[in-house]
């Protein structure tokens, strides 16, 4: 008796494991369903997406996401991600789109879809302080460098440049351990570095290397949603074309990129 | 021997189950140097735990109320608190105390960052320690102290030579099960960036985008790892049983 009802348990929940892989309707259409627009963005990364008091995620990206959401006529829901799972949201469908500071590599490219054309980009540059001395990229070798898990720079800072990459999952735990000595200096974006730099308590502190590995940040998709990869394609050229991305530039204090100047002036 | 790592460069190439620990050098260094980290990790605070232990089931049955009080605290703040939250107060809270100044006059913390994971997850796993030892010493009877205090053992003589190897056999089972949990608890350390496997296996996937592989990779490490830790420690509970005393 007590066999037979295990056997039944185990078939039933086999068979429910197979009738679990749902058909995918394509997500564009989805989003128009369901009448919400799931968007992952940075909560750590000051001004493009971060955390005001309230608790409420704010910055550029978030009102990226916002203009796309309006476009589509649906309401936006932010998912805050960070560098080592924003891809994995994004192909386990947690999220609809991506725009979470990300660099357009070719090897993400074989896993998601980017948007053409890319709506911003920087560099690698360190934070240090101004103790440290350090002149060139050079001097960082066999030395510390705090990191994030998951960008894309830490493979060749480590293996190029010989750094001992010291790598945290969130940047919160990175400044920390940069103002307690853990590390020499801290490798990320110059964008977030300027940011960062505002406050007063860097003022120690300072950007001296030469900004190197300079790649454009990518909107993403899932791979494979040719309709909403060419609504976003749609999208992203008319923010260059109406300067959409310098007027939050300035809305948000962030230093006008040559970048988005020679998109400006290419779409217009 | 390259013939070898590019066989999987082939199996990439041809299936995409993407394996750079084998086929890429750089990858296949540090998955390594995780790999070493990790047992030195765990043998350090085996050994460091099992210390712990000793002396605090001594400590909790002395005459003083401030050493019993002591362990008392002790275990309390360990058992009570979450591995992860102890790491991060010791790295992140005490760490930022306790910082040098070195010649170049940078300010350097005086505590490495493996050395506070040891201290952490030794700290954690002695805390179940000590109450796994005093199970094993209130099992032995009552009887069997008497006779030894009787012969003119010292307190200290009697708690080394008869109290400890019979109450050590009778709690190793639940001290395999502690050691166990601990060398899974090294993971821990991963975030405040101790290169162990869990933390380099995160930085290849990140590099390589191969979260699935990485994954089974680490599950089959583990339970190797763990594994061979269970098997000796049973081959040890056979070789020291004691005929006709317990099981």
């Amino acid at each position: 008796m007590f066999k037979n009802i295990v056997s039944l348990v185990a078939t039933a929940m086999v068979l429910g494991a197979f009738g679990a892989t749902v058909a995918n309707a394509d997500v564009l259409s989805d989003i128009k369903k369901k009448g919400v627009l799931v968007v992952g963005t940075k909560a750590d990364y000051r001004p493009f997406g971060y955390l005001d008091p309230s608790g409420k995620i704010v910055g550029l990206e978030p009102d990226l996401a916002a203009d796309v959401a309006k476009r589509l006529g649906v309401k936006l829901e932010l998912v805050p991600v960070v560098a080592s799972n924003r891809i994995q949201f994004l192909q386990q469908g947690k999220i609809d789109l991506m725009i979470a500071t990300t660099s357009d590599t070719p090897e993400r490219r074989k896993i998601v879809d980017f948007i053409d054309p890319n709506y911003y980009g920087s560099g690698t540059n360190v934070l240090a302080p101004k103790s440290a001395k350090l002149a060139s990229w050079a001097d960082l070798k066999s030395k510390k460098v705090c990191l994030i898990q998951g960008a894309f720079y830490n493979k060749e800072l480590q293996e190029k440049y010989g750094v001992e990459g010291v790598a945290f999952p969130g940047t919160a735990e990175a400044y920390a351990a940069l103002r307690n000595g853990n590390c020499v200096a801290f490798a990320y974006d110059d964008t977030a570095i300027v940011g960062e730099m505002l406050k007063p308590e860097w003022s120690a502190y300072e950007m001296p290397l030469d900004t190197i590995l300079f790649v454009p940040w990518g909107i993403a998709t899932k791979q494979g949603e040719k309709d909403l990869v060419d609504f976003m394609a749609k999208t992203s050229v008319d923010w260059h074309k109406t300067g959409f991305i310098q007027q939050l530039e300035k809305k948000w204090g962030v230093k006008a990129t040559k970048f988005g100047q020679d998109m400006n002036a290419k779409y217009k | 021997m390259e013939s070898f790592w590019d066989w999987f460069r082939a199996l990439y190439n041809a299936t995409g189950i993407n394996l750079p620990i084998f086929y890429d050098a750089f990858d296949r260094r540090r998955f390594i140097s995780g790999f070493l980290m990790t047992i030195k990790l765990s043998a350090i605070c085996i050994i460091a735990s099992v210390l712990i232990g000793i002396v605090g089931a001594w400590l909790q049955g002395s005459r003083l109320r401030v050493t019993r009080n002591l362990v008392h605290w002790y275990i309390q703040f360990f058992r009570n608190t979450p591995p992860l939250v102890q790491i991060y107060f010791f790295y992140f809270g005490i760490g930022s105390l306790l910082s040098v100044t070195n010649p170049a006059g940078t300010v350097v913390p005086l505590v490495s960052n493996v050395m506070w994971a040891i201290v952490s997850l030794s700290f954690f796993a002695g805390a179940f320690n000590v109450e796994i030892f005093r199970s094993g010493i209130e099992a032995v009877p009552k009887t069997t102290i008497e006779a030894a205090e009787s012969l003119g053992f010292s307190r200290m003589r009697a708690y080394l030579f008869i109290v400890l190897p019979l109450a050590f056999r009778i709690c190793l089972p639940g001290l395999n099960n502690n050691l166990v949990n601990l060398v899974k608890t090294t993971t821990l350390a991963y975030a405040i960036a101790v290169p162990e496997m869990l933390y380099v296996s995160s930085q290849i996937w990140s590099d390589a985008l191969n979260v699935p592989e990485m994954m089974n990779v680490l599950l089959v490490a583990y339970f190797l790892l763990v594994g061979s830790l269970v098997w000796v420690m049973h081959r040890w509970e056979r070789a020291i049983r004691v005929p006709g005393f317990g099981t």
